[in-house]
């Protein structure tokens, strides 16, 4: 997906990657690795947490959880790379969306994820997907990391 | 993950005598995460769109209701402002018709400060909506103390074991209160400091050292913390003058000196220059009483955001 990304963008003068939490910090991390393999250029990579941009906020857990958003680059004239590890409804990523924009005003925004498992309630597609995957709405899909990459497993009926 | 049945704090904010410590640290936790939305380009997130939070302040205030209200703003929450001078309170209307009117607008939070100790938990028995108590009295002053808890924990890393020197009237104090109660939750060893008729009886509850004299307190303290000479609380002749209480309490470089090295002054302001502090150390490098405003938003954030969550449906992730 690296090369992809890379080919796509035109160079990796301008790319940065921004991870969305939690999911998809570890993927974004591999991702710069990659490109630094490829092209010699260590691609700025931050993380967005989209707790605060939920269209659910107000019923949220009673005990929230939200980590920092960290985004240590100028957002401006970048085209920044969004990644995630599963795609399903697609709210994630429109929060994630709005998060980034707060920041500045990008060149261009794509998003990257390593499963498309359907499901999208909003109108949001990926650019680069590693994996497509039709399940039901009670299936887990869980993306797990090894030394050869990332992998995703599918728990039917949703317990592990 | 959290366990989803397992809830943040109480229902409203009116104190923290009674805050549970994993509680308050997890509002300081929450807090970090405000305090960076602070400092973006767009400093708001939509987190509270179409709720409505009513500052009601029956005291006058500049600092506390601003950033009440900013807090509020940033989280994108309507936000009402409302003070006693300005309100039907002035033409005699009582604390509980005021209550019940508001509570016909379908506020979502209340943020009461008031003179009489005890009037947020009135007003908070008697509506639907979160209450905060953002200064009662002489009784507490929760926000205040929580953002000074961000503030030392910013500034010293943790606040376990840390000796915390707290200066000045400490008797007319919801400040000191709360602040004892917090810190000592948090595991800092707290220590009053004032002339003997400014501290609270000898058989207090606080969990504290008291002293009648500055200059014992100060010795190898972490935190200093001075508070202000509320002119408006003193009735009598609890103080001879503010030219003898500058010269046996003010914060003075020489007394300073029997603190760390390393530690921090701390004032919830508003500061009387030359009494309680002099104006070199407020202004000096060991101060921290700006980044206690800055902290005073993130926290109040963390807050509003904390009691505005309806508990019990939890989303998927």
């Amino acid at each position: 997906m690296a090369g992809e990304i890379v080919e796509r963008a035109g160079g990796a003068e301008k790319l940065a990657l921004v991870g969305i939490r939690r999911g998809g910090v570890p993927i974004a991390a591999r991702l710069a690795e990659h490109i630094q393999e490829l092209e010699s250029v260590r691609v700025p990579v931050g993380a967005v947490d989209i707790a605060l941009y939920r269209d659910d906020a107000s019923t949220a857990l009673p005990k929230p959880q939200i980590g920092r958003s960290e985004i240590p680059f100028e957002v401006e004239g970048h085209c920044i790379v969004l990644v995630d590890d599963v795609l399903y409804t697609g709210r994630t990523v429109r929060a994630a969306l709005d998060a980034l924009l707060d920041y500045g005003r990008p060149q261009k925004i794509e998003l990257a994820v390593l499963v498309d498992r359907g499901g999208r309630e909003l109108p949001i597609q990926p650019d680069f997907v590693v994996k497509v995957t039709d399940v039901g709405p009670t299936d887990r899909i869980d993306v797990v990391a090894d030394a050869s990459g990332f992998h995703a497993v599918v728990y039917p009926g949703g317990s592990p | 993950m959290t366990d989803p049945a397992e809830s943040w704090g109480t229902r409203h904010l009116l104190g923290t005598e009674g805050l549970k410590a994993d509680d308050a640290v997890h509002l300081l936790d929450l807090a970090e995460v405000f305090f960076e939305v602070s400092k973006r380009r767009v400093r708001k997130v939509p987190t509270l769109r179409g709720k409505t939070v009513i500052n009601l302040f029956f005291e006058p205030s500049t600092r506390t209701r601003t950033s009440f209200e900013i807090a509020g703003k940033r989280l994108s929450a309507d936000v009402v402002n409302l003070s006693g001078s300005s309100s039907s309170v002035s033409k005699g209307e009582s604390l509980l018709d005021t209550v019940k009117n508001l509570e016909a607008m379908r506020p979502d939070i209340l943020v009461v400060r008031h003179s009489a100790s005890g009037a947020p938990h009135y007003v908070a028995a008697r509506t639907h909506a979160r209450v905060v108590n953002a200064g009662d009295g002489t009784h507490e002053h929760p926000t205040q103390a929580l953002l000074d808890a961000f503030t030392i924990r910013r500034a010293k890393g943790a606040i376990e074991g840390l000796t915390v020197a707290i200066c000045g009237d400490i008797a007319h104090s919801r400040v000191a209160r709360s602040n004892a109660m917090l810190l000592s939750t948090l595991g800092a060893n707290v220590r009053f400091a004032g002339p003997r008729t400014l501290l609270p009886p000898a058989d207090n509850a606080y969990p504290v050292a008291t002293f009648d004299r500055i200059e014992p307190a100060l010795e190898g303290a972490d935190v200093v913390m001075v508070l202000r000479i509320q002119l408006e609380r003193l009735s009598g002749a609890l103080l001879p003058s503010l030219r003898e209480y500058a010269r046996l309490f003010g914060l003075s470089a020489a007394r300073l000196a029997r603190a760390k090295p390393d530690a921090i002054v701390m004032h919830p302001g508003p500061i009387n220059r030359g009494v309680e502090i002099d104006g070199s150390i407020a202004d000096g490098p060991r101060s921290v009483i700006l980044d206690q405003v800055e902290a005073g938003v993130a926290v109040r954030m963390a807050v509003l955001y904390l009691l505005s969550a309806e508990p019990g449906q939890a989303p998927l992730s």
